[in-house]
């Protein structure tokens, strides 16, 4: 029969072969997907891959907002990556991209109409502080009364999305909205507007900065002490202690960062693409992440593909809606899908599939 | 591109080819909800059908559904316009800046935002005044109440839902001085299960007619269920409650959406400011149920007659703020700018408006 | 204001309806972690019960036939999820998330051509002299039977894992798979039970959802509630009774608020919408502030993936 067997060593081949393999299965049972809604498949599983990127009209539009829509993700994903690599299990990313909008949002909006370069750094630490304040709760909570990190850190992703409402209806509103829930533009207004570096590839300064802190992460994880002992926390808790890791420290360090990352994230969100603190600016990014930093396999370099593949399943989808009529029910069918196999397929890279008679 | 478009739809419209094929004309529909959310979403894509009907081959509509506003919504928009659109209809309150970030770098794409405030060359608002309604049926609500307590489950504390409220109560209270509000905020659009929990908790502070100005007709099957009164709101919702609603507030946008795309195919396309209600069908009132009284019927039927005639405004002095303030003297009514940003009860709406 | 217009009667029978989705689908995740699976898929497998459970309920005219298909449906959409982690052994967490993203697109598929339709009403429990009673005939016995069939439930999976064989192979399985292992147990095959199990039990809630307590289909229409079930799984340690303390609670606050809102209560909305989670949080920190011992109830293979390498 057929069965799985360890392999010595885990396959390099496999670990770049088994992500092409899983987008060859989803083109191929996806066609299958659209077919039986009775759309062309080879045209639909077309559009979403290589339509943002090569076609004449759309492409180099589509081209630009890769990034813009894989940015955010990747940013929050980093950040996740390092907590769950120490067993810390954040999964409320999404409310403190949520506060750190508020946070950061909220200095701009004091400040308004300030001018100046300084506006924009200024609320990016304070989008940055008010990510790593929210995540410090279930730190302390955790730290001090030993409370599950997962259950307060997703209750306040609720907190979070009703306190928003409060802002934008309340102090956040904007005076001249006609009462509309939703705060000034950042973006009309140049010391609060995100600057675009690069167009053509959608490189606006979040994203430089996000690409920056990927790099930044690695060297953490890879070649620094923190990193190291991150690791050793996750893998063994118990070598950890012995080793002289401080667990709290661990746990305030790796959820402060990821909250960090996710304000920061947050705020590049409001002050670019979204413009305005609204009640419907968060679209689940923060819950997205967590997929991305594991299809990234907690890697950074992974979690760039990772979020750049989700990307343009977003925005290829949009295509397939916009030129065959495929709903967007279809569309998120077609992304799970994508992502059981890329998960399914990963199993290559440390099994061996091997042919064995029974024994009995 | 778009030049040889118009000519060529202007030339087939000339010689009778209205079915030609390569006169269309290409509207795109954002919608924020899925189609089939039974409300707004798909009232806008009812109105989408209706083009369909109206033209036949010679328009050809696209649409993108459950679009979130923001970043998203002006990436579909910038799609749908390299895409060829010609008018692009965008029908949520929150695509308003995306629409004119778009408009502006598209400034042969005509754009139409719905409920929205802000206006370009290319891109017109339109809205409905839902409040026309809000009168009808707060009226019949008025009437219909035993218990002289209606339920209101209101979604985000805007203007425009404010204003339902104060309509609503001014009809009832007009017709019934013991009536009493009871709102409650759920603070989402959609999430049936929290909008039924809503319509119970009023219907246990004695609420015996339930209004909503949320999207889904949770409250309507919970209405049927405790056997009490409720209103359709953007659909008719005659499924949900056979017994329960009494009439519904119905978004029809399909001869608005018409009449634009006609005006692109003509090449008059102007931009507007539309805010219609009773009088042009934009606001319909569902068919009156059976168990409203004749006379009670008559009443509601004569005041949506006279506010399509002109003749009555919903908010007509003397009325006074929640606090006491005057707001409106006698016979005085209420100017469209006040109405747009409205962010205040009137006097007798019970309750703090969140702020 | 007027307080005395809360009746804490019917107060009680609506947190109960606003439980008791969360609470099915929270018993079925707490067999399925306990058996060392984390499965954050709740979501998708409960949407995937609401649509299953209404249409086959409009098409027989039957809502328990609905019921079971909610079931079935549910527990085919988790046996996904145990084929990829405990065959495959993909990451948990990534396909619970992938399972919700799935189970939401093609609920919304399969539902299509359901919005609008009513379903068929699910009897009331109506016992004679007891149904009448005062107070406690609404609060006991004038239920829907998916109610007490929510607590039968949560006792019978009370007494499985502590009373049983199974249920003790079931820990054992959680707590230290390779041990399991090597007494002869099949760590896969006991695992898929739970999670199908789990799915189940999770399409039952969802089903209770389409057919109780909202009932009708919308796209969309579990909001989240597959999320605070796996909140609240956690927040009862991992215990099944506390499943119960920790639903009623979470509905009950939800079911306040919104009373406290119609009553008038001069606190904003906005902020008395964060209640049912903040105090979630609260009471949790109490429980494991108050016994460390017990917050350290999670199985301790929760999680890890499980290959037999002999």
């Amino acid at each position: 029969m057929l069965r799985l067997e360890p392999r010595q060593q885990a396959s390099s081949t496999m670990r770049w072969l088994t992500p092409i393999l899983a987008v060859a299965i989803t083109m191929v049972m996806g066609g299958f997907l659209f077919a039986a809604m009775g759309k062309d498949p080879f045209e639909a599983i077309k559009i979403i891959f290589l339509d943002p990127f090569f076609h004449e009209t759309f492409g180099p539009y589509s081209r630009s907002q890769l990034m813009v829509k894989a940015g955010p993700l990747i940013l929050i994903a980093t950040g996740l990556s390092i907590g769950f690599r120490a067993g810390v299990w954040n999964i409320g990313a999404e409310g403190q991209f949520v506060m750190g909008a508020i946070a950061g949002g909220a200095v701009g909006l004091a400040l308004y109409p300030a001018e100046g370069i300084w506006v924009l750094p200024l609320m990016t630490i304070a989008g940055a502080l008010g990510g790593m304040a929210w995540a410090m709760i279930p730190a302390f909570l955790k730290i001090k009364f030993n409370t599950n990190e997962i259950l307060v850190s997703l209750m306040l992703v609720y907190v979070a999305y009703n306190f928003l409402a409060a802002m934008v209806t309340g102090p956040l509103k904007s005076p001249d909205g006609f009462g509309f829930p939703e705060s000034r533009s950042f973006t009309s207004v140049d010391s609060t507007h995100l600057p675009m570096i690069y167009e053509p590839l959608g490189m606006h300064a979040g994203v430089m900065v996000a690409l920056a802190l990927v790099i930044a992460a690695y060297v953490m994880m890879e070649r620094h002490l923190l990193g190291f002992q991150i690791r050793l926390t996750g893998e063994s808790p118990r070598a950890a202690k012995f080793a002289g890791v401080n667990p709290a420290i661990i746990v305030a360090v790796t959820l402060g960062i990821s909250g960090a990352l996710a304000g920061m994230a947050g705020l590049f969100e409001v002050t670019g693409p979204a413009g305005k603190l609204t009640t419907n600016f968060p679209v689940g990014y923060g819950f997205t992440a967590i997929i991305v930093a594991f299809l990234g396999r907690l890697n950074p370099i992974g979690i760039v593909l990772a979020g750049l593949l989700m990307a343009l399943t977003y925005i290829g989808g949009e295509l397939a809606q916009l030129s065959l009529g495929i709903p967007a029910a279809a569309i998120s069918v077609f992304q799970g899908m994508m992502l059981f196999f890329l998960l399914a397929v990963d199993v290559f890279v440390n099994y061996r599939l091997v042919w064995k008679k029974e024994v009995k | 591109m778009k030049f040889t478009t118009t000519l060529a739809a202007a030339a087939a419209l000339a010689l009778g080819l209205g079915g030609s094929a390569i006169a269309q004309t290409k509207a795109g529909f954002i919608y924020v909800g899925p189609v089939g959310d039974l409300g707004w979403s798909y009232e806008h894509d009812q109105g989408r059908q209706a083009v369909v009907e109206a033209f036949g081959d010679a328009v050809e509509t696209t649409y993108v559904e459950s679009v979130p506003e923001g970043a998203d919504a002006e990436r579909v928009m910038t799609q749908m316009a390299l895409g060829g659109a010609d008018i692009i209809f965008t029908t949520s309150f929150g695509y308003m800046d995306p629409t004119l970030n778009v408009a502006a770098k598209f400034p042969n794409v005509k754009f139409e935002h719905a409920t929205g405030y802000k206006r370009a060359d290319n891109v017109s608002t339109y809205s409905a005044r839902f409040y026309e309604g809000r009168h009808v049926i707060g009226l019949i609500a008025g009437r219909m109440t035993e218990s002289n307590t209606v339920g209101y489950i209101a979604s985000f504390p805007i203007p425009e839902v404010v204003r339902g409220i104060n309509a609503a109560y001014l009809a009832a209270k007009s017709v019934n001085p013991d009536v009493q509000f009871k709102v409650v905020w759920v603070y989402t659009w959609f999430d049936p299960g929290k909008e039924a929990d809503a319509a119970n908790a009023l219907i246990e502070q004695g609420a015996d007619v339930i209004m909503q100005h949320t999207d889904s007709p949770a409250a309507m099957t919970i209405a049927e269920e405790k056997g009490i009164f409720a209103f359709g709101q953007a659909s008719d919702m005659m499924q949900f409650g056979p017994t329960a609603r009494l009439s519904s507030i119905i978004d029809n946008w399909g001869p608005y959406y018409v009449e634009r795309v006609k005006a692109v195919m003509d090449g008059t396309w102007a931009s507007v400011d539309t805010w219609d209600g009773i009088a042009p069908g934009m606001v319909e009132i569902g068919e009156f149920s059976d168990r409203i009284p004749a006379d009670v019927q008559a009443e509601a039927q004569a005041a949506s007659d006279a506010i399509a005639a002109g003749t009555l405004h919903p908010f007509t002095g003397p009325i006074n703020k929640q606090d006491g303030s005057v707001w409106l003297a006698a016979g005085e009514t209420a100017d469209d700018g006040t109405l747009a940003g409205m962010n205040f009860y009137v006097e007798g709406v019970e309750g703090e408006l969140p702020n | 204001m007027d307080f005395s217009a809360l009746n804490p009667v019917s107060l009680m029978v609506s947190l109960i309806i606003a439980a008791t989705p969360i609470l099915l689908a929270a018993v079925g995740e707490l067999v399925v972690e306990k058996s060392g699976v984390l499965n954050l898929g709740v979501e998708g497998m409960m949407i995937i019960g609401a649509i299953a459970g209404f249409a086959i309920s409009v098409e027989t005219g039957n809502p328990w036939i609905g019921m079971l298909a909610a079931m079935f449906a549910g527990a085919i959409l988790a046996l996904i999820f145990g084929f990829m982690t405990q065959f495959l052994m993909s990451n948990q967490v990534a396909t619970g998330l992938a399972l919700t993203l799935f189970g939401l697109g093609m609920a919304a598929l399969l539902g299509q051509s359901y919005t609008g339709m009513k379903p068929p009403s699910t009897p009331h429990l109506n016992i004679p002299v007891l149904s009448d009673l005062p107070v406690v005939g609404s609060i006991l016995f004038s239920h829907d039977p998916m109610i007490y069939m929510s607590i039968a439930l949560v006792t019978g999976v009370w007494y499985f894992l502590n009373r049983t064989r199974g249920g003790l192979v079931l820990r054992a399985v959680g707590e230290n798979h390779d041990a399991a292992h090597s007494l002869g147990y099949n760590v896969v095959l006991i695992r898929m039970g739970a999670i199908a199990f789990g799915g189940a039990c999770a399409g039952l809630g969802g089903a209770y959802l389409s057919l109780v307590r909202v009932p009708q289909w919308t796209e969309g229409m579990t909001a989240g509630a597959g999320w605070i079930a796996l909140a609240i799984v956690v927040f009862a340690s991992w215990k099944p009774w506390r499943l119960i303390l920790g639903a009623y609670l979470f509905g009950g606050v939800t079911i306040l608020q919104l009373n406290l809102q119609a009553l008038g209560i001069g606190i904003s909305a906005a902020y008395l919408s964060m209640t049912p989670y903040l105090i979630t949080i609260i009471v949790m920190v109490i429980i494991s502030a108050d016994r460390r011992r017990a917050s350290m109830n999670a199985p301790a293979s929760l999680g890890r993936i499980f290959h037999a390498s002999h």
